[in-house]
Parts: C-alpha cells; structure tokens; sequence
C-alpha cells in the first residue's frame, strides 16, 4: 500500500494578520506557519492504514518555497517515509495550477492512495484534491469522515448535513480527509530524530501560469461594540427593524 | 509567549520541533487537568504513559540504550515545556532522567544499562533517587545511611531518605549510601534497589503547599538485602550524585524559565482584558513595570540558557555554571511567579489561574537540588577561592 498525502503549509490561524503593502496578500513576515490541520489529520490517518495493514509507504508531498520543508520534516517526524518537495516562489493561489503539478509528480508514482485535507486552512479552497483526481483520472470522495482500505477497495464515510453518506470505490483512488478522523499524533523526540535522516527530494514544480489572480485581501472589519436601544417591551419594535434595516438578519 | 529577542533564531529545527511536540503535548494533557491535580493534592500518573511514547524520560541519553539521543538544548526545551505546565511535572521527568537515568547511564554496568534504561525510557519502570535524609540536605556528605557488604558480595542496607520525588510511586530507588562502617564522604557509593524489596519502605510526606501535583516520600530502609549486581560499579564517594545533581539542575534552570513563561503569559494577557476604570489594566503604568520586567528577565534567562546547553553539548560546561543559572532562573521565576499573581488582582489565588500554583511550586524549586543559598556560597568560592561552606 503506497499512499501520498499532499500537504500545505499555512499560517498559524491564531495568528494577528496584516496586509501586504500592496493590498493583495496576508503579510508573512512575523507569522507563525504550521502543517494545515486537515493535512495533519490525513497524515494520521494514512499512517494508522500502513500500520493496520503491517506494510506499505507513506510518501508526503509539498508545494511551496523551501519553508514548506518544515511542514515535510513534520509529517517525516510523524512517520512518513520519504518527503517530496516540490519548488516554487510561492504556492499558486489558482488551484489548477497547483493541481496540475501535483498530478504530474504523483501520475507515475504507483500510489494506491492519495490524500489531502478537506481544504487548507488559509485558501479553504478546497479544490486541489478533486482536480488532481480528475487529472489523474481516478475516483474522488471528498470529505472523508472514515476510511477503510481492504483488498484494493476503500469504503469513506462523509458527513452531510443530518445524516452520512458510505461510499465504496476501487484503488487507487484520491481522497480529502474532514476533521474529526484522527487526532495527529505528537511527533515523539526520535521521530523528529529519525525525519533528519529520511529522504527529502527537492525539485521545481511544474507550474504554469495562473489563470486567477487575487486582486485584493481585506481583513473583516473591526468589530463595533453593542448599543442598548431601550428596555422591555417598548424597545421591541425598534430592535426589529433595526434588525431588518441595519444588521439584514431579519 | 513572543519570542521577543528571537532566540528562536539560536535553535536548530529540530530543537524547536522538538519543544512544538512537547508543547502540544502539555497543552492538551497537562493544562486541562493541572489545577484539579494540585487542588487534589494528586500526580497526573495518567499523562506517564503519554510521556513516554513521546520519547521525554532520559532524553539526552543515547538511542542504543531506548532514549532518544537528543542534544542538551533539546532536553532542556523539553523541561521548560514540562514546567510550563507544572513543576511536579517537570520534577518527575527530571528524576526520571537526571537522577536515575542517568546514573545508571554513567556509573552502571553495561547489564546495568541494558535491563533498566529501555523499560524506563518507555516507563514501565519509574524510579527515584534518595540522596537527602532528615538531618542532611546541603550537607549530604554528613549522611547516616549505610550499606554492608557480606561475605557473598551482596549488601545490607539501613537508613533514612527525606523529601524523595517519585518516591511512593517508584519501582527502583537509587539509594546513596555510606559503605562498610566507613564515615568517610569517599566511601559513597550508588546502589539500584527494587522498591519491593522486604524491609523498604516509602511512605507519602503529607501536608506539602508546594509541588502538591507530584509524589515526595520519606524512603526508609530496615535491613534492605540486595544482591551484588545492585552497587552501581561506577559509582564512588560523593561526587557521583553530586554529578547526576549537576544534570538535574541543568535542567532546573531551563524547567523554571517555563513556569515564568507560563506566568507571564497568564499575566499579559490578563493585563489586556480586565478592565478596570473603564480600561484595560495594561495600560496602567504599574502593571506594565511588572510586564517589562517579567519580559526582561524570561528573555535573559533563555539566553542564559542556550549558552549553557551550548557548552553542555561541547563538553565545556562547569558545576559552577549550572550553579549560576539554576540560581538565577529559579530565583527570577519566583519573582516572576508572585509579580503575575498580584496582577491577577483576587482572581490570582484562584487555582483556576496558575500563577499561584507555579508561585508555590517554585518555593520548592528554590529549595530543592541545591538551595538558592548553597548555589550562591558556590559563585561565592568560584569568585574569592575561599570556602564558605560549614566549619
């Protein structure tokens, strides 16, 4: 069972963000970045089949500057076998783009498996994985809230709103993990021993120009404090049609 | 906390990574339960396991032996996060690894070292080390406890520990005794002896304000047989758990920069939320002198820090240096501890918040592994050559 998990690395969504100078981009300088969560829970779950099973590879694959290294090592410290680095400026805000490069790396790999995290923290574009399947030819189940993997076949469960779906498919097959499958385990100290000496291959991305462009990133506007417009019933009416004309709720 | 004078920048990727694990770690597995742990008067044995499969006890020792082979930076990022938790968490680990690890590490034999480090890197075996008794603390040369060697080599050991880590909880004690009727500090030697042996026992020390989420036993030992393969070969008079002592320590001064850390950071953001005459308490000039000096001090305690793991590491580091840092981290770390507390106005003595916790806790810290005065009549005697210790 070989299995590649495509991951992101994104700011840490705690973080206090700003906008570039020329109002396009967040501002990294200063961030702190991290694995994408969902990416996180896709590693986990791609480590817990190899080790169910007793066999198999986990490959983990990035596309990004060489800061993305770090995110690879991580998932390296977790268990992964080798890591994929695929280079680039930045990583493409046009999912196709990056969609394409994934698929040509991953076409000839003889992966069983493919994963990503349902989307990735920053974007929350969510596409990247059913374009790389579509690329790749191969069946797509996004939003994977359980995966089991028996004899060339995977049963995935989603959750959908008020019920779940079951979906059974052949391999290989690509795959989007949603939150609440697995909690990533903490790399343990000789994990993060062991990631130093596992392969990590670096090579160019195969990009091609975008077809989207961000014109423009805007952080919500700061939040304004409440304001009391009466008491009892009296105010009733006045906070209805506030709420119809002023906040559009009603 | 911001890494203000981004010492981050000192740190290998692996050193941070491997502080971002056990971090992580203590945030979701000791914060949630600490304050209920110390109000309880309780050790979380329950995160044991967990800090095991993480790879903490016995960290900086080699891999041959089950531990993780990390550097003396790492271990001591390791304690700091540890600490930021709870200093009985961090005393555990550090007992585990510095004074009964690592003796066995360095003075047992070969045999020693492969039956006891992998079962207690995994923690299936947890020890303790009893060097102080009632009447010997800064004084351990004085101690009373004493091992007689018989005529087929094995020994019979009698004798008192006070204020033992881990002790209740132990499966082995590295017990510190005088040899053969000689009084003579020389005649120290290092024994490994199981906690079920007939005539030992360990017995809780009740009562405790300080360290209250961690075991401390009073060992006693009546007639305690054990076999020759017990005496740690290479250990010999006090200076070998003055060495496993020095590890320890090292350890302290990063451990204690971790409950500054988390006071601090208690602290800062509570100065920017409480509001009171209708602003923020940060911004009153009183309240950011506490902040400013907390800051100050935590970022010159992590340089200090770095520097030691760094001669550590090279094999440069002295005795007086680990005196010099434990002395002075552990002693900003109260400051800091009690400065937090007063900040926090009444809602600081609440066990929901921790700085009181860590204030208490640090009381011990201050006093344990070499009192805040012994490591000062240390830098006393490194600067003058003049000895100021008893007679």
């Amino acid at each position: 069972m070989k299995i590649a998990v495509c991951i992101k690395r994104v700011p840490d969504m705690e973080s206090r963000f700003r906008i570039s100078a020329d109002g396009k981009v967040v501002e990294e300088a200063g961030l702190k970045f991290d694995m994408s969560d969902f990416d996180g829970y896709a590693v986990e779950v791609a480590l817990q089949i190899t080790e169910k099973l007793g066999q198999g590879e986990v490959v983990v694959v990035s596309l990004g500057p060489d800061a993305v290294q770090e995110a690879l090592r991580k998932a390296l410290s977790m268990g992964a076998a080798r890591a994929i680095h695929l280079k680039a400026d930045r990583a493409p805000v046009d999912g196709f783009a990056v969609a394409r490069a994934l698929a040509a790396e991953l076409k000839s790999g003889g992966y069983d498996l493919i994963m990503f995290g349902k989307h990735a923290m920053d974007t929350m574009s969510g596409v990247v994985g059913p374009m790389t399947a579509e690329l790749l030819g191969l069946p797509n189940v996004s939003a994977v809230s359980k995966l089991d993997v028996v004899q060339g076949r995977a049963t995935a469960r989603r959750e959908l709103e008020g019920a779940a779906e079951i979906v059974e498919f052949p391999l290989p097959a690509v795959v989007s993990i949603d939150e609440g499958i697995a909690r990533p385990r903490y790399p343990s100290l000789k994990g993060i021993m062991a990631a130093k000496k596992k392969p990590l291959e670096s090579k160019p991305a195969q990009l091609e120009a975008p077809r989207l462009e961000v014109t423009k990133t805007e952080l919500p506007p700061d939040r304004q404090g409440g304001r009391i417009i009466g008491e009892g019933a009296a105010a009733v009416p006045e906070l209805v049609r506030l709420l119809q004309t002023e906040a559009k709720v009603l | 906390m911001q890494d203000f004078y981004n010492v981050d920048s000192l740190l290998s990727e692996e050193e941070i990574a491997v502080r971002d694990s056990v971090r992580r770690f203590v945030d979701d597995n000791v914060l949630p339960i600490i304050g209920e742990c110390y109000v309880e008067g309780r050790f979380p044995k329950e995160i044991v396991p967990g800090l095991a499969d993480l790879g903490v006890f016995g960290a900086n020792l080699p891999e041959e032996y089950g531990c993780a082979g990390l550097n003396n930076v790492a271990y001591g990022l390791i304690m700091q996060e540890l600490e930021r938790g709870d200093s009985g968490v961090r005393s555990f680990a550090s007992v585990q690894g510095a004074l009964v690890m690592y003796p066995i590490f360095a003075f047992g034999s070969e045999e020693q070292k492969r039956h006891y480090l992998p079962k207690m890197a995994s923690g299936e075996i947890i020890g303790c080390f009893g060097l102080t008794e009632p009447d010997f603390g800064s004084n351990p040369a004085g101690m009373i406890t004493m091992a007689r060697e018989q005529s087929d080599g094995s020994w019979i050991i009698n004798g008192a520990k006070m204020w033992i880590t881990n002790g209740s909880t132990a499966h082995a004690a590295i017990v510190w005794a005088k040899t053969n009727d000689d009084k003579d500090q020389r005649s120290i030697r290092g024994f490994i002896v199981p906690t079920n042996s007939k005539g030992f026992r360990a017995k809780d020390q009740k009562g405790k304000l300080s360290l209250r989420a961690s075991d401390t036993s009073e060992l006693v030992l009546e007639d305690v047989h054990v076999p020759k393969d017990a005496l740690l070969p290479k250990s010999g008079g006090l200076k070998s758990p003055l060495m496993c002592l020095t590890q320890a320590r090292y350890g302290i001064s990063w451990g204690a920069l971790g409950a500054a850390i988390a006071c601090f950071e208690e602290a800062s953001s509570y100065a920017k939320t409480r509001i009171m005459f209708d602003r923020p308490i940060g911004g009153f000039q009183l309240q950011q002198l506490r902040l400013a000096e907390m800051l100050t001090e935590i970022v010159k305690g992590q340089l200090l820090c770095v520097q030691l793991g760094r001669l550590k590491d090279r094999g440069e580091f002295t005795p007086q240096q680990v005196s010099l840092a434990k002395r002075n981290n552990v002693h900003i770390a109260t400051d800091i501890a009690r400065e937090a507390r007063r900040l926090l106005g009444a809602n600081g003595i609440l066990a929901e918040y921790s700085a009181m916790r860590h204030m208490a806790n640090l009381e011990s810290v201050y006093t344990y592994e070499g009192t805040h005065d012994v490591h000062t009549l240390v830098l006393g005697q490194a600067v003058t050559g003049l000895n100021a210790f008893g007679a």
